[in-house]
């Protein structure tokens, strides 16, 4: 979970998002979802690394007019926004949404079931940094709730019988 | 499914079972087999009609007649003059109450109970969503062609403005007058912006078309940005929604190909192109001007208003912001005409509306039906009645919430209303996004308003200081509630705080986020007040302190205040 993130991977990983979106004001979320896309959650080191690049005049390929943007800025977009972090997450993150129609159907019990299992409270991470348990609000798919999302994946009409093998499914 | 024409609903409450319902089932079942009914309408049971004056009572849909107290004697007479012959029986109706003058116009629904019309959902589940020429052979892109080489922005307007279509998005607002703002508000370049952002909870209708019927959306905002002169279109998805944001792009890519996207469409010098802008997890940006705020690269926070979005939007610009729904009944309606349109619904609200159902039914999903549709209908024969649970019991409806979370909670009394814009607002309720969550009673009223609550609380963006503080306040004062530690005056505290963060919060989720709690004192207030004064929680979900404390065990507290 502390794993030492390297200076120049974060450069290749701005210059490419700011590459795929331009650097138009249009395009500030955008590069910073995909860098928490790499890394699960935004290093304060790709703040400072978006700022410098996106502030630099223009060059050849970017047609888009320069704007001045903070890093406090661009820390404040990261932390409005639920689907970006700003601290390190573990290998795989499990998702819970706890609005109101998971939560009619079963999705209660279910979320007792799903903290003891993985032995977390919401926002806390696994010792061994293997899991990191968040709530989140609704996700759209509430005709089979209750849902849980694992990284990727969504899973439906989830009982907590089903816990154990859902899990065991992520190495 | 069996299409029926008419369905009979007898209560079957315990009290209505002491006066004899069985007996009213039986005959009821054999008067409908003698009189060859059998395959065109439906009998069975409910156990919430909502009111308990004139038990045992017989509904009759799809008028949404109330018979009662019904007698084994009268059951031939209903079931000839009205099921047989069409005409209800006036002098054997219950006591009229409540929303009867709503209940006037579905009188008038004579012969069929409302099945599914499938507007916007017409290809979606039907066609290949990443292939153009599927769209095409099922009347795509036609609207967009007719409107280029025939029409005048002018005119289309007036079309849409004739034909009553208000947005689906759960504000309701007329979507001619919109246009037509747009239209007309000087300064340029315009914008038209489609509001993917779907976050409400228990709405998942959008995500449907998008994923299933992207084209629509594209041809709709095409029509649009002709209609206002807008040259560039953006569409706001949420974050999470990943499969319909890559369908938008094979979407998009694939218009570009055939010409139907970019510049000089069909040869006739319009130019509109489309970006799509994925959001990154914000409830609140669902909300038109924090929408804007997040394309523009800012936190969500919604803008002081006025200005509005058609005079000052995206950049300052004039910007015409659509839901995803709205904008896809655009297209049916260029091709087919507003007459045609308003065929469906009510007067005062025309077309289809698309809801999800979801919650303790045995089936839930989406659907799509004309607009007045009552949520009776909705839960007995889309949802297929309240789930079973374990041992063929049918759980008891208690609660509705229709709209979302911050829509209005409806009990058992008013199943019959209407749903469509009018009744609902003069009932007190809001129809909202076309959620539908349905809770039996096991749900808990405190706890289901703690998690409504928590919702608003993490959602609120904390611009303006009443939604801020109130979630925060209200949801504490909830828990404090669930924990066997709530006083009485915590439930003036909570009415107090809601009417504040009404009237002064900066935009509409602070001012709805208090909705829910209103309509839990309003309708279930001694269930609230058994957590208080009892310490005890009726449905047995909520934590309490395990052992009443001392005070709360001293005669004086269990008083009964004047």
């Amino acid at each position: 979970m502390d794993t030492k993130i390297d200076e120049n991977e974060i450069k290749n990983a701005v210059t490419k998002a700011i590459k795929q979106h331009g650097k138009s004001r249009e395009a500030l979320i955008p590069i910073l979802s995909d860098v928490n896309q790499v890394y699960g959650y935004i290093p304060s080191a790709a703040f400072k690394e978006i700022r410098r690049q996106i502030n630099n005049p223009p060059e050849d390929g970017y047609p888009q007019t320069p704007v001045f943007v903070s890093e406090s800025q661009l820390f404040g977009l990261a932390t409005f926004y639920q689907m970006l972090s700003t601290k390190p997450v573990g290998k795989h993150v499990v998702r819970f949404c706890e609005s109101a129609p998971c939560h009619v159907m079963g999705g209660r019990q279910l979320f007792q079931a799903l903290m003891e299992q993985l032995q977390l409270q919401p926002g806390e991470t696994t010792p061994d940094g293997q899991w990191t348990l968040i709530t989140t609000s609704c996700l759209g798919t509430c005709g089979v709730g209750p849902v849980v999302l694992i990284d990727e994946d969504i899973y439906g009409n989830v009982t907590p019988e089903q816990l154990p093998e859902m899990l065991a499914r992520y190495h | 499914m069996k299409t029926v024409r008419s369905m009979v609903l007898i209560s079957h409450d315990p009290d209505s079972l002491l006066h004899g319902a069985t007996e009213i089932l039986e005959r009821m079942q054999s008067e409908v087999e003698s009189f060859g009914l059998a395959d065109e309408v439906t009998v069975t049971t409910v156990t919430d009609i909502g009111r308990h004056d004139a038990i045992p009572m017989v509904i009759v849909y799809p008028e949404a007649v109330i018979y009662g107290p019904v007698k084994p004697e009268q059951v031939h007479r209903i079931v000839e003059e009205h099921l047989y012959k069409g005409r209800v029986v006036e002098e054997l109706l219950a006591p009229i109450r409540e929303l009867s003058g709503q209940i006037a116009w579905l009188r008038t629904r004579k012969g069929s109970l409302p099945a599914e019309k499938r507007i916007v959902l017409e290809r979606a589940g039907l066609i290949d969503p990443e292939n153009i020429d599927d769209y095409i052979i099922h009347d795509g892109y036609q609207a967009l062609a007719k409107v280029i080489t025939e029409l005048t922005p002018k005119q289309v307007i007036s079309i849409i403005e004739a034909s009553g279509l208000q947005g689906r998005g759960g504000a309701g607002f007329s979507v001619g007058r919109k246009w037509t703002f747009v239209a007309t508000a000087p300064g340029e370049p315009k914008y038209v912006i489609c509001n993917a952002d779907e976050s409400e909870p228990g709405t998942f209708k959008d995500r449907v078309v998008l994923e299933g019927d992207p084209h629509s959306i594209i041809e709709a905002m095409t029509i649009a940005g002709y209609a206002v002169g807008a040259n560039e279109g953006y569409i706001y998805i949420r974050g999470e929604y990943k499969l319909a944001y890559q369908r938008l792009e094979i979407a998009i890519k694939q218009a570009r190909q055939y010409g139907l996207l970019g510049q000089n469409l069909l040869e006739k010098g319009f130019n509109f192109d489309i970006h799509i802008h994925a959001g990154a997890g914000a409830y609140i940006c669902g909300e038109e001007t924090a929408l804007i705020e997040s394309i523009e690269g800012k936190r969500g926070e919604p803008r002081a208003r006025p200005p509005y979005p058609p005079t000052n939007g995206l950049w300052g610009k004039p910007t015409l912001v659509n839901n995803v729904e709205t904008l896809a009944n655009i297209p049916p309606i260029i091709r087919n005409g507003a007459e045609w349109y308003r065929h469906f619904g009510t007067p005062k609200s025309t077309g289809t509306k698309v809801y999800t159902i979801l919650g303790n039914v045995n089936q839930t999903g989406v659907i799509e039906v004309p607009m007045g549709i009552t949520l009776r209908e909705v839960i007995t024969i889309y949802g297929k009645g309240m789930k079973t649970t374990g041992q063929n019991q049918t759980a008891t409806f208690k609660l509705a919430q229709t709209g979302g979370s911050s829509g209005s909670i409806i009990p058992a009394s008013l199943q019959d209303t209407p749903m469509d814009f009018e009744s609902f607002r003069k009932a007190g309720v809001s129809l909202g996004s076309g959620a539908l969550l349905v809770c039996d009673e096991n749900t808990c009223v405190v706890d289901l308003a703690i998690v409504l609550m928590e919702f608003f609380r993490f959602e609120s963006c904390g611009k303006c200081t009443p939604c801020r503080v109130g979630t925060q306040r209200i949801y504490d004062i909830l828990t404090r509630i669930s924990q066997g530690e709530g006083k009485l005056s915590d439930l003036d505290e909570m009415i107090y705080l809601g009417e504040n963060m009404e009237m002064l919060s900066n935009c509409g989720l602070g001012q709805t986020a208090s909705g829910p709690v209103r309509d839990i004192l309003r309708h279930f207030r001694a269930e609230v007040e058994a957590h208080i004064r009892l310490g005890l929680c009726p449905v047995g979900v909520c934590s309490m302190t395990p052992v009443m404390s001392e005070k709360q065990m001293a005669p004086e507290s269990l008083a009964v205040t004047a």
